[in-house]
């Protein structure tokens, strides 16, 4: 800071230092870091004759193709009974299904007018919905597509804080609901009720908290084989243009406490929270997922579709940079995991959403099909794309 | 308020006229927004030199309730996207809001400028407070309109499009607000 400031002898006298809690701490006063800004994604679904379909890169033997466009922000995916994908939205108020019927796909807005409803979850016939400060539940969703009724809500003992409020939502093999509270700002000491994980009945009853430590996690799924729950989450911003990385962890048992705001990828204190504690106090990530990436949805995947190596690995959508001059992330990327459970390595599955340091799409979600094809969600443009492997069936690309 | 319902009421006889130009239409915005978009009405920004991205959020928010203000949520009921997209062109292409003719008391402006640095308004708002792409032009916005506004982030009862305005506001108090406005709506 000090440094860049003796660079800049024209500029106006030092700020004055923020006050604690503000989004901006740690901003560097210099003009690289003055032009940046979050991306906000455009308000209208791409339509689909603009969509960048022919930008998309995935590996040789793999095809990409869009599945269904027109649902402006389009976010977490969960998948119903009957082949319904719900898609929930976290800048407008809609959730969406795309209807699959005689061969044909047809997308519905079923609920509208609700407050940030980024998480979608499906079990049993019910179709779960994570608003900001409140999950509401839907059933019998997939009968009752073209007239659903209202949704009922279960849980609404959450914070309503804006950052970070938006949830991702999953039930877990325990038929529990996993519902995240985020840290309420950027890097910022908080109260017992945010900064973590929790999880609940599905009659919303029984709140439990699993993590502690969490700043922002968009995805979470468990391991088909030893069940346990691995998250993705977001670290700080403005530490550096490098650091700290996005974290995927795994919870070994309840309560664990994974460093946010104390320490950031199981070993960088933090330069104001971190005095007075080690990062040795907390659980470390299994893995590094890259510098302000933004790793978002991911799941295990346990289709026959793919090559024999993607069986139990993690596909993972990183939705990508604003905190960094030259963007990073903006792809899906497919982890390998080592026995032990930590991560291997990572490789790209789908690139080219980023061209010339710009966005032409954002992947936020990932879902496995029935097939074993592979759906992902992209808030840029407003659809969600498949991904199959083999011999493509569908003309394109 | 009575030259708001007379607009409403021009607007709407505006809107149904499919073969209405441009101009015609958006004679109903200038009723309340001032010629050329340099409004003169209490409460109600200018809408000259706003970025483009900022303003179809807006009038998005707008047309879809997300930002809730009876007058314009009315306005944009009937608007396809198509005409999201020429407003908000058109918005961007009428001339900035001039400085008000006082240059502003000192005291006052250093105080605002102040605030401005230290919660680095200037940043994603740019140096001048022009804005940029979804990131709207503060600069010279009329001063009660930015009370108005800055207090309602701070309370959430307005909902951004994204949390960042929130997020900001929670450490900003109620009497810095009042000096942001007077700043921003002074700068030159």
């Amino acid at each position: 800071m000090y440094g860049a400031a003796a660079q800049q002898p024209a500029s106006p006298p030092a700020a004055a230092p923020l006050p604690p809690g503000s989004p901006m701490i740690g901003r560097p006063d210099n003009e690289a870091a003055q032009k940046l800004a979050p991306v906000a994604p455009p308000p209208l679904a791409a339509a689909p004759d603009k969509l960048p379909l022919a930008k998309l890169k995935v590996p040789a033997g793999f095809n990409i193709e869009v599945y269904a466009a027109g649902m402006a922000n389009a976010r977490s995916l969960a998948l119903g009974d009957k082949g319904t994908v719900f898609v929930g939205s976290r800048l407008l108020d809609k959730v969406y299904a795309i209807i699959n019927k005689d061969g044909k796909r047809e997308v519905k807005v079923i609920a509208s007018g609700l407050y940030r409803p980024n998480g979608v979850a499906f079990k049993d016939g019910t179709l779960y919905i994570a608003e900001l400060s409140k999950v509401s539940k839907i059933e019998k969703i997939e009968d009752n597509l073209d007239n659903p009724p209202k949704p009922v809500v279960i849980y609404d003992n959450l914070p309503k804080d804006e950052a970070h409020g938006w949830k991702f939502i999953a039930i877990g093999p325990d038929n529990k609901l996993y519902v995240p509270v985020g840290q309420p700002g950027n890097n910022v000491l908080h109260d017992e009720n945010h900064g973590q994980i929790r999880r609940i009945n599905l009659d919303g009853s029984g709140a439990e908290v699993v993590a502690r430590g969490v700043r922002n996690t968009v995805g979470f799924d468990w391991n088909p084989e030893t069940k346990q729950l691995y998250f993705t989450d977001n670290s700080r911003d403005w530490m550096s243009e490098d650091l700290p990385n996005d974290e995927l962890n795994r919870i070994t048992k309840v309560g664990e406490h994974f460093g946010s705001p104390y320490c950031w990828q199981g070993n960088i204190p933090d330069p104001e929270f971190g005095w007075g504690h080690s990062c040795s106090e907390f659980t470390p990530p299994v893995g590094l997922m890259g510098p302000h990436a933004a790793a978002l949805g991911m799941r295990f995947y346990t289709g026959s579709m793919f090559p024999k190596t993607f069986k139990n690995a993690i596909i993972v959508a990183r939705h990508g940079s604003w905190n960094k001059t030259v963007k990073f992330g903006g792809d899906v990327v497919v982890v390998h995991l080592n026995k032990d459970g930590t991560v291997k390595n990572i490789e790209p599955l789908i690139t080219g959403f980023l061209e010339d340091n710009k966005y032409v799409g954002r992947p936020v979600d990932v879902m496995q099909l029935k097939d074993g094809s592979l759906l992902v969600s992209d808030d840029w443009n407003g659809a969600v794309w498949r991904v199959t492997y083999g011999k493509q069936k569908v003309a394109g690309q | 308020m009575r030259s708001m319902i007379a607009a409403l009421a021009f607007f709407s006889l505006a809107c149904s006229a499919n073969a209405e130009t441009m101009e015609e239409r958006t004679a109903a915005c200038f009723a309340c927004h001032g010629e050329k978009g340099q409004s003169e009405t209490e409460n109600t920004p200018s809408l000259g030199g706003q970025q483009a991205p900022y303003a179809l959020i807006q009038l998005f928010m707008f047309r879809e309730k997300l930002r809730t203000f009876e007058p314009m949520n009315d306005m944009a009921k009937g608007f396809t996207d198509d005409d999201l997209q020429k407003f908000s062109d058109l918005i961007s292409k009428l001339p900035k809001p001039k400085p008000p003719e006082d240059a502003g008391e000192g005291a006052k402006m250093q105080r605002g400028l102040a605030l401005v640095q230290q919660h680095r308004c200037n940043n994603c708002h740019n140096a001048d407070l022009s804005g940029k792409e979804n990131v709207p032009r503060i600069a010279n916005q009329r001063e009660d309109y930015l009370n108005k506004t800055l207090g309602e982030y701070k309370d959430n009862t307005r909902h951004g499009y994204d949390a960042t305005m929130a997020d900001v506001m929670q450490v900003v108090t109620k009497e810095q607000i009042a000096d942001l406005a007077y700043y921003i709506a002074h700068v030159r």
